[in-house]
């Protein structure tokens, strides 16, 4: 198979296309299973595309390229750090298909369709590499997100729905400003070629400030993150996994790809303000945690404050740091997903998210408190699980630049132990104080193969990284090299010691080496 | 001689007077036959555009009765844009008319009448030509607001939209009046002559008078609150008739006369445009939030978009007057698309719903009604990926390479408010119980039309943007 002449890419955003348009049309029962199998289908091409990428190949592999649009070019491509993204998204969606198969009983052709489009959507936003276009995928998402919340949502769906698509699409119309700016300045719209545009350095601070504007709230940083708990507890299950799982990550895509690359030395100004603004989200949002009576609230407080430690990664200017934060939002991906499944599994049975009204399910539910712990753990970063890889690596690149940032964000996993065990512990252990939630039964079949793909996920990346850091190491080290022009000093002074010379040596083969995140 | 190469370049005016003086016979002998006059006045508004088609294939330039009236790309544009929205208005209208008692020939008659006076404004170069278009399109207008004599409101409607009308008129006249006695001349060409050298205040008066009286004839806020009355009280094929052709026509007017007779003092009118734009983008937001009436929601909304469009003009370029032109094609689009689905909102005694109660939970009744107005309203606040957001980034595109990136951090900025009351149909539609009080629609016409316009201002719409880009380019490069 010839992978450069398939235009595999639009295939992908094809594929869910035609299956949503499809499922408009059918009942419900097909709707479910044409959905799955879209979605199947792209996972399928997902992992060929996985196989087919050469690591030490171009920097831009399966790039496709048609004059379809005039001034919007469709122009699709993508580098290490967008594969593994897309992989996620891929991954994610045939779960979120499984988890609302019995949950969604009205209007499924309908609630299949969107959660199609949004897959588009996202394949779009990551193999987007035309300005235009990609601001076309990130915003369209507002759409099918907003109805997914409004119509399939909770008690006060609609209030977060509006709080949703207002505060995303505010953030987003200053950057499309900038956006049009950067067209005219550059005279293209094609982001490679942006990715090497040096822009003066007056302008980036306002260009850099109208991209905050987005990516701030989508990710969503302190203090704009307060849509944030609101659209996951009233958006369903599904709808929250997404929306953690993948639309988040927009968020840290958006900086990686454009803030850092693109406008290096305001960045550079302003890693006191993304350090602050993370330091605060780490310790406030930590505290918000520990307090919640509501379980999907506590889990998107938590998702806050993990994307802190997102946004601290990728603002340290160097490989570890990066590579951790690209680590963290998959491994957030993975595992507050799983935690959104997992509160998902009991919500269906006692319809009610309140932690108070459970308790002591290991009893009852031996499998479901076994997955559940697993998933807390890697939300807390426990090693062999993936949130320590990408946490670890973060932080050690953090502290390269800034000790006291690195000490308060590293408090973060500390209070993520406290307020994720405290809710283990209130649901999964005690007394069984309440005779419905102890005569739940136990995750079945559908449960479990929602679960387990994640938890294998989560322990390999825990286990054997290099999986995942061998497509994104080179595009990591592109991104360093473009930005170490600028790159701060740092406050630790660490001294580089040749490993050949140093007393004790260990025989590392180079590759391992690189896997742990040292040089 | 000349008079015959005049009459040439005129054909389509022509032809339209000809047709409407021939209907209007018709229609003394055969007051029922409403419906075939509706369709001879549809194929007169269709032999009028081939002529106009053929126009633009050869002729530049030319102008007519002594530099009166011009034949132009940028006015055989505006023609074509117009001719489609008078039909469509023509072709959705019968059944509506009939079910309000009101199907009477006089209203394609009337129709076609201000499309006349409408092509003249597209092409006037001069004041008189222009003020002589201006009154023929709305004296027919004004009737035609009126047009269903046995509703209250729509009496109402036409006699504000007369007095206020006539007001703006006035404003107008006055305005050209001190133009001309200031500039000396009535032409658009001469006045720009004598704008070159020196602008004096009785000039700027003039300037802002007649600034004044098209800022009312395109619903453009601070002159904008004759509009919610009167998009309520017409019949609603008059109201989506009132919001597409009769606004290309005024913003063409507008375009020409600001560009042409004051384009070289661009510091006297800029300031004015990007006053009026904000103000009407920010009024035509908050003032749609609080509306139950959807005809009303409509009515601001259009005030709102006129806002978006006027930065185009602000801008003062080429790239901003093809902007301009991109989103008035768009605009009509919606527009009509938004009217045509609220036409369809038939309870099952056959009475028309225009209320936010009426719509309540459409989706689960009326799928496929609910979905193209879904398409519509968002395409409206522009979101991407509809149509609707094409619109709005080649207008900003434009005010940002002109430089003028305070106006479109703030113009964007506000767009959010509007995209409130947009989503507030959606949610109405597809969050809310079923009210279950509008049934099937009968009216086929209503159906294709409006799903072909929903098809346009979805994703498919953005295959047509190179062309739309070529045909606005060179229609603006007329101007300049």
């Amino acid at each position: 198979m010839n992978a450069a002449d398939i235009p595999v890419l639009s295939i992908m955003l094809a594929i869910p296309v035609a299956a949503a348009a499809l499922c408009l049309f059918v009942r419900a029962e097909l709707a479910r299973i044409i959905a799955l199998s879209a979605t199947l289908l792209n996972l399928l091409l997902g992992v060929l595309l996985w196989l087919n990428y050469d690591p030490a190949g171009a920097q831009w592999q399966f790039t496709e390229s048609a004059n379809l649009f005039g001034p919007i070019g469709w122009r699709l491509g993508i580098d290490g750090i967008a594969l593994t993204l897309i992989m996620l998204s891929v991954f994610l969606m045939p779960i979120c298909i499984g988890a609302s198969w019995t949950s969604i009983q009205k209007r499924v052709g309908e609630y299949m369709a969107a959660f199609l489009l949004m897959e588009t959507l996202m394949i779009g936003v990551f193999a987007a590499q035309d300005l235009l276009l990609f601001y076309i995928f990130f915003e369209a998402g507002l759409i099918p997100m907003y109805l997914i919340i409004g119509i399939w949502g909770g008690q006060d769906r609609i209030y977060a729905s509006y709080k949703f698509f207002l505060y995303t699409l505010l953030g987003s119309l200053v950057m499309l400003i900038a956006m049009l700016w950067m067209i005219q300045f550059a005279g293209t719209a094609d982001i490679p070629t942006l990715l090497n545009t040096d822009f003066p350095a007056e302008a980036q601070k306002w260009l850099w400030f109208a991209f905050f504007a987005s990516f701030a709230v989508k990710m969503p940083m302190w203090p704009v993150h307060t849509w944030l708990p609101d659209a996951h507890v009233q958006a369903p299950t599904a709808g929250s996994v997404i929306l953690a799982g993948v639309l988040l990550k927009m968020g840290g895509y958006g900086f990686l790809r454009f803030s850092l690359p693109m406008f290096p030395e305001a960045s550079a100004d302003l890693i006191p303000l993304v350090f602050g603004l993370s330091m605060v989200a780490v310790v406030y949002t930590s505290l918000v945690a520990l307090v919640q009576q509501d379980m999907k609230k506590l889990i998107a407080y938590s998702s806050v404050a993990h994307m802190a430690i997102v946004t601290v990664g990728l603002f340290t200017f160097n490989q570890q740091g990066i590579e951790g934060a690209i680590i963290v939002m998959l491994s957030h991906g993975l595992v507050s997903g799983a935690l959104f499944l997992c509160v998902g599994v009991i919500y269906d049975r006692l319809h009610t998210r309140e932690i108070s009204r459970y308790g002591g399910l290991s009893v009852n539910m031996p499998k479901y408190a076994l997955m559940f712990m697993l998933f807390t753990m890697a939300s807390v970063g426990l090693p062999g699980t993936s949130g320590f890889v990408g946490e670890f690596l973060s932080l050690a690149g953090a502290y390269k630049v800034s000790t006291w940032a690195t000490f308060i964000a590293t408090t973060g996993i500390i209070f993520g132990a406290g307020y994720m065990l405290y809710l283990y512990r209130r649901i999964a252990f005690g007394p069984q104080v309440n005779a419905d939630a102890a005569a739940m039964s136990d995750v079945n079949g559908r449960e479990m193969w929602l679960l387990a793909p994640i938890a294998v996920v989560v322990l390999w990346m825990g286990v054997y990284p290099e999986t995942f850091l061998a497509p994104i190491r080179r595009d990591v080290a592109t991104i360093v090299a473009r930005i170490e022009r600028a790159a701060p000093v740092g406050d630790s002074k660490l001294k580089l010691v040749d490993p050949t010379t140093a007393r004790y040596r260990v025989v590392h083969d180079a590759e391992k080496n690189m896997a742990e995140g040292s040089h | 001689m000349e008079l015959n190469a005049s009459l040439v370049l005129l054909r389509p005016e022509i032809i339209l007077t000809f047709s409407a003086l021939a209907l209007l016979l018709l229609a003394a002998w055969r007051e029922q036959a409403g419906r075939l006059i509706s369709i001879l006045a549809v194929t007169a508004l269709g032999a009028a555009s081939a002529f106009v088609i053929s126009s633009m294939m050869h002729a530049t330039d030319a102008s007519a009765f002594d530099g009166l009236l011009i034949n132009d790309a940028f006015g055989n544009f505006s023609k074509i844009l117009i001719f489609i929205a008078a039909a469509i208005s023509l072709m959705i209208a019968p059944r509506f008319l009939e079910n309000a008692g009101a199907m009477r020939a006089e209203y394609p008659v009337l129709i076609l009448l201000s499309c006349i006076g409408m092509a003249v404004m597209v092409s006037a170069t001069d004041l008189i030509s222009l003020y002589i278009g201006l009154e023929l399109q709305s004296l027919s207008a004004y009737v035609l607001a009126s047009f269903v004599r046995s509703d209250g409101r729509s009496a109402e409607a036409g006699l504000k939209y007369f007095v206020l009308g006539a007001l703006a008129s006035g404003m107008l006249l006055f305005g050209a009046s001190l133009v001309y006695g200031f500039a000396g001349s009535t032409s658009f060409a001469a006045i720009g002559v004598a704008m070159d050298t020196e602008v004096g205040l009785g000039l700027i008066f003039g300037i802002v008078f007649i600034l004044s009286g098209l800022a009312f004839k395109i619903s453009a806020a601070p002159f904008h609150m004759w509009t919610p009355d009167v998009y309520e009280g017409a019949p609603t094929p008059v109201t989506a008739f009132f919001a597409s052709a009769p606004k290309v026509a005024a913003i063409a007017l507008t375009i020409r006369i600001v560009l042409e007779a004051f384009g070289s003092q661009i510091l006297v009118w800029q300031q004015i445009i990007i006053a009026v734009a904000l103000m009407s983008i920010i009024i035509g937001a908050v003032g749609a939030i609080g509306q139950q009436n959807l005809k009303r929601l409509m009515a601001y909304s259009s005030i709102n978009n006129v806002g978006f469009i006027l930065i185009g003009l602000a801008t003062g370029t080429e790239q901003g007057i093809s902007a301009m032109l991109v989103y008035l094609i768009i605009y009509v689009a919606m527009t009509l698309g938004s009217f045509i689905c609220l036409m369809q909102l038939k309870d099952k005694e056959g009475g028309y719903r225009e209320e936010f109660a009426d719509i309540s939970g459409l989706s689960k009744t009326r799928p496929g009604l609910a979905a193209a107005l879904a398409i519509f309203m968002f395409s409206l606040a522009g979101i991407p990926p509809l149509f609707g957001f094409w619109g709005k980034l080649v207008v900003f595109n434009a005010a940002v390479a002109a430089g003028l990136l305070p106006l479109a951090v703030i113009g964007i900025t506000a767009s959010v408010i509007g995209a409130f009351y947009y989503l507030k149909v959606v949610k109405v539609m597809y969050f809310d119980d079923a009210a279950d009080v509008i049934v099937e629609s009968d009216d086929k016409v209503l159906v294709w039309t409006g799903g072909v316009l929903a098809a346009a201002n979805s994703p498919i719409g953005y295959l047509t943007i190179p062309a739309l880009g070529i045909w606005t380019a060179y229609a603006a490069r007329a101007l300049f």
